[in-house]
């Protein structure tokens, strides 16, 4: 009965509860239940609120009872990615610099979850500062992978993905700079959609690369995903850079979610898939099947600039995030080193003891990047193959409805596989940065397994704002699979 | 030894905060004088996740400052992240606008001896948010206000086309007077509201050669006094050094000096590193700002006749002095009030006087403009009609003025209740001179005697005659009768 509850989808259970045959304490409960059990194997979450999570659940039914309306997610225990800044409890960035640190105020996107009556069960773990492709680099503890766990969860939002392939919460909030909810929600053998650049507030979201960063949601069906976005999706005016909705209206993603797309026609890069591991691409070429035998037309594209599309983006991501973690210097808030003589050793001394490696790492990149003398050659450079990038996009969208992909070229690694190797780990991001260069929406499904009984997922990529249509074409896939029902042994 | 013939140049780097409601990207009020850190919000004090939004009022007091500036205003604007490591800077960048400033290529009028102009170049005109101040009052710990974190800060950078410490002070009060004019800042120094930074050096002709000295920055100025002091010191400093030295400009040696007020001496503080990297870069979190014609337009409305402009017009259109029109214009609103009342009939000498000497007066008692003590425009008129008419005196009327700031009443009533009207009535003030000549035998032969003795009985008598009178006789009249009858 427990299993069957948390096996639930976000839009049934939250049907469930609002018409009264499912109580929210009930679901709340179970869902810690299984936190204490499961939690100490996979260590999905930094924190977790139980205390918060159950009054919320009971408040939630209290309004049922009395007959009141009830918000888009009564009910639903959902966990957020700890690099979204909530009143309560610490907002980490899976950092030590941040161990400590108690924002002062709740991100757009958690007021729009609490006032959906979301049950929020804790904040997960990540990449410190958002900035790995598999939660090692967090700080502050290990996250493996439900499928496996002598592997990654992948990542940056390796907490949120394996925290909703676990059922340690219905879904989850993840952000994406450069595939963080894509690439582990396919390592996870979960649903991971980067909406488009601009469609989320960014407030409150702790910054790594502003110009790429977006929050997205991380589920295990489309449905969920699209329930998500109708609570998260919109102009925030506290984000200049959230797009105004009359330019680019948000509608229901639920509303016509189950309609297929006539004529769809996908688009596949050749040139560009071959990098991936063999059973990944058989995955890959089985989904195209699966479409054409929706009916869908495939046609063959280049986009010539997308293998530049690493250096590109490691050279902006990492420039801006050398600025928006400047404010790390022990001076305001976060951790002050104890041994600074004057104040240049405050900065020097906290940020040396607060930072881990490849945050350092990247900080030196993006400084080094930045400075005078270089800026031209690789600031402004990557600048420019952003560009060519986003018009290979343009182009691209001018004769297909959308761009199918693997997420990763391989499944889950082991975990320590590739941390000593970045630029190993780096190329593992190959194939999802496009799109936070471009700005456009990409949506990471399963599709299939590997011989380890590995996740794969099936990347498609829609227009820029079209997250309606991307999440259709994904549920055409869906509703002819079966392999978002697949559960990793330990559930 | 020091006869050379040189001319120094200055330029000045000049920040004004402008008079916005608001923080420059945060909805913190902009209120001084309160407890520290107590006007601060997430945004202000660089919190993890926040983001920007721009002040739109800035922005558009920013375009009205650089459209007064003569300034081409840019169609496309965006901002960018200057970095550097400071505590009163608490995201360890400044959102400031780099390579497309808000306005460029503008100059500014400014009035330099026997009523001429000079043309001075501003350079660029950009928009960027201010720092907090660091406090070093408690002991071993440094303390960091951030009250004024994210302020909207104008920065007007000029070309070095001053020359002479007179031609800076005349720059730096213009400035001041149009953005009050304007409306864009408080624009008081003492306050920082308006900070001065002038870049000095020297262009020294010796043996038929030119020599530049090396340029200084000179920093730490929060007055006009200091501003103008440390100019002409900085000047012969480095008039000295040259001498000294023989020092001449060149690659990395423009230095930043601080001014010591109490000394009155310009400090070294450090060689300006041409090599310190700001790492600017466009600022991902605001969108570029793009001026089309209705809104540059609309904001164009807001501009008005600029100070030296309606200095020059009062001299020639009302017959000022150029020191009486420059009082007068030194305030919008006064300048305004003083046509108000001259259109109302009063003549606009009287008025002039009226205004800058007890109106002024008056104003700072109760620290408020002269347009704002209360006095309509039709009242001072009627006040200077009976200055010009004789009814009153000069010194009559400024009491008049006071208890027209005080009562609201209307300046007849006054002067009939304190009895202040002036006897200019010949016939009446005859008989009392006739007193007085008859009283005065001695006097009266002085009159008739030389220039100097003449004219100290000529003022003897008139004395007694306002004193006979208790001031009220009308002494143009009293003069006249007197010199009528002793010839």
């Amino acid at each position: 009965m427990q299993d069957d509850l948390l096996n639930m989808d976000c839009r049934e259970l939250r049907d469930g509860i609002a018409a009264g045959r499912i109580k929210s304490i009930t679901v709340a409960e179970a869902v810690f239940e299984r936190i204490e059990q499961y939690e100490p194997i996979v260590g999905a979450y930094i924190t977790t609120f139980k205390e918060h999570a159950l009054a919320k659940a009971e408040e939630i039914d209290a309004q049922i009872a009395a007959g009141k309306q009830v918000g888009q997610l009564a009910g639903v225990p959902i966990a957020v990615k700890d690099v979204l800044c909530t009143t309560f409890g610490a907002t980490t960035c899976a950092s030590k610099i941040l161990e400590n640190f108690h924002a002062p105020y709740n991100a757009t996107v958690i007021e729009k979850l609490l006032s959906a009556d979301a049950v929020i069960v804790g904040k997960t773990n990540m990449d410190e500062f958002a900035m790995g492709s598999s939660t090692e680099t967090s700080g502050l503890k290990q996250t493996v992978n439900p499928w496996d766990t002598s592997r990654v969860p992948g990542g940056s939002s390796g907490g949120s993905t394996a925290a909703v392939a676990g059922r340690l919460c219905f879904a989850a909030l993840g952000s994406d700079t450069g595939g963080s909810i894509r690439q582990p929600a396919s390592f996870c053998g979960v649903v991971g959609l980067k909406p488009t650049y601009g469609r989320v507030s960014r407030f409150g979201l702790v910054a790594y690369g502003s110009s790429l960063d977006q929050i997205g949601p991380i589920t295990r069906t489309v449905a969920d995903s699209a329930l998500m976005m109708n609570v998260i999706a919109g102009h925030d005016p506290a984000d200049s850079t959230s797009v105004d909705e009359k330019q680019a209206p948000v509608c229901d993603y639920l509303e016509k979610l189950d309609e297929p797309i006539k004529q769809l026609k996908i688009a596949v890069v050749p040139q560009f898939n071959a990098g991936a591991e063999s059973q990944v691409q058989k995955a890959i070429s089985d989904a195209i099947g699966v479409y054409k035998n929706l009916g869908a037309e495939i046609i063959e594209i280049e986009m010539p600039h997308l293998d530049y599309a690493i250096a590109a983006y490691y050279i902006v991501a990492t420039a801006e995030a050398s600025s928006n973690l400047a404010r790390y210097d022990g001076v305001h808030y976060g951790h002050r080193s104890e041994n600074a003589e004057d104040y240049i050793e405050v900065y020097s001394k906290s940020r040396a003891e607060g930072f881990g490696k490849e945050v350092k790492r990247r900080i030196m990149l993006g400084t080094y990047a930045l400075s005078s003398g270089y800026y031209d050659a690789y600031y402004l450079k990557a600048l420019k193959v952003r560009n060519l990038i986003r018009s290979d996009f343009t182009k691209a969208f001018e004769n297909c409805d959308c761009i199918i992909m693997p997420v990763s070229p391989t499944t889950a690694f082991k975990i320590g596989e590739k941390m000593d190797d970045p630029l190993k780990m780096y190329l593992s991001d190959v194939y999802t940065i496009a799109a936070n260069l471009a700005g456009v929406p990409a949506v990471s499904i399963p599709c299939g397994f590997d011989e380890d009984n590995l996740p794969i997922g099936l990347q498609i990529l829609a227009p820029a704002f079209c997250e309606d249509k991307l999440l259709r074409i994904a549920r055409m896939y869906e509703s002819r699979t079966d392999w978002h029902k697949k559960k990793p042994a330990i559930v | 030894m020091s006869n050379f013939p040189y001319k120094v140049v200055v330029g000045l780097e000049i920040h004004v905060q402008l008079c916005t409601k608001t923080k420059m990207f945060c909805g913190c009020a902009v209120e001084f004088g309160q407890a520290p850190n107590s006007r601060v919000c997430p945004v202000c004090l660089g919190m993890p996740g926040v983001l920007p939004v721009m002040n739109k009022q800035a922005f558009e007091y920013s375009v009205l400052a650089a459209l007064a500036l003569n300034c081409k205003i840019a169609e496309f604007t965006k901002w960018d992240r200057k970095s550097y490591y400071y505590p009163d800077l608490p995201k360890n960048y400044q959102i400031s606008q780099y390579d497309l400033p808000l306005g460029a290529n503008g100059f500014i009028e400014i009035p330099i001896d026997g009523g001429r102009t000079k043309r001075i170049g501003i350079i660029r005109v950009h928009l960027e948010e201010d720092a907090g101040k660091n406090l070093h009052t408690a002991g071993n710990f440094s303390q960091v206000d951030l009250n004024r974190a994210g302020t909207a800060l104008l920065e007007i950078v000029t070309e070095p086309d001053m020359n002479s410490v007179a031609e800076v002070r005349a720059l730096a009060v213009q400035l001041q007077r149009m953005v009050r004019f304007l409306g864009v800042s408080v624009a008081d120094m003492q306050k920082g509201h308006m900070r001065f930074e002038p870049n000095v050096n020297l262009v020294i002709t010796k043996d038929g050669s030119e020599y530049k000295t090396p340029i200084v920055e000179i920093k730490n100025l929060n007055s006009f006094r200091s501003l103008e002091r440390s100019v002409a010191v900085e000047e012969q400093r480095q008039l000295n050094d040259f001498l000294e030295t023989g020092r001449v400009m060149g690659m990395g040696n423009k230095t930043t000096r601080g001014w010591d007020d109490a000394r009155q001496i310009t400090v070294l503080q450090r060689e300006k590193e041409e090599a310190h990297d700001y790492r600017y870069f466009p600022e991902p979190d605001l969108v570029p700002v793009e001026m089309n014609e209705r809104w540059l337009n609309d904001i164009k409305a807001g501009l008005c006749e600029l100070p030296i402009k309606k200095q020059m017009r009062y001299v020639n259109e009302y017959n000022l002095s150029d020191y009486d029109a420059g009082v007068l214009t030194a305030e919008r609103s006064t300048a305004e009030f003083f046509v108000q009342v001259v259109d109302a009939g009063g003549e606009p000498k009287r008025v002039c006087n009226l205004l800058t000497q007890a109106g002024l007066k008056l104003a700072n008692e109760k620290v408020c403009s002269v347009a704002e003590l209360g006095i309509t425009a039709g009242n001072l008129a009627e006040l200077a009609k009976m200055i010009e008419a004789g009814t009153v005196s000069a010194s009559a009327g400024n009491t008049i003025m006071q208890e027209m700031v005080k009562t609201g009443a209307a300046p007849e009533s006054i002067a009939e209740e304190l009895n202040l009207t002036q006897k200019s009535d010949a016939g009446e003030l005859e008989g009392i001179v006739d007193e007085i000549i008859a009283a005065n035998p001695k006097a009266v032969d002085d009159v008739k005697s030389d220039g100097k003795k003449c004219k100290k009985a000529h003022g003897f008598l008139l004395g007694q005659v306002m004193q006979k009178t208790k001031g009220r006789a009308n002494p143009n009249v009293v003069s006249q009768i007197l010199a009528e009858k002793l010839g």
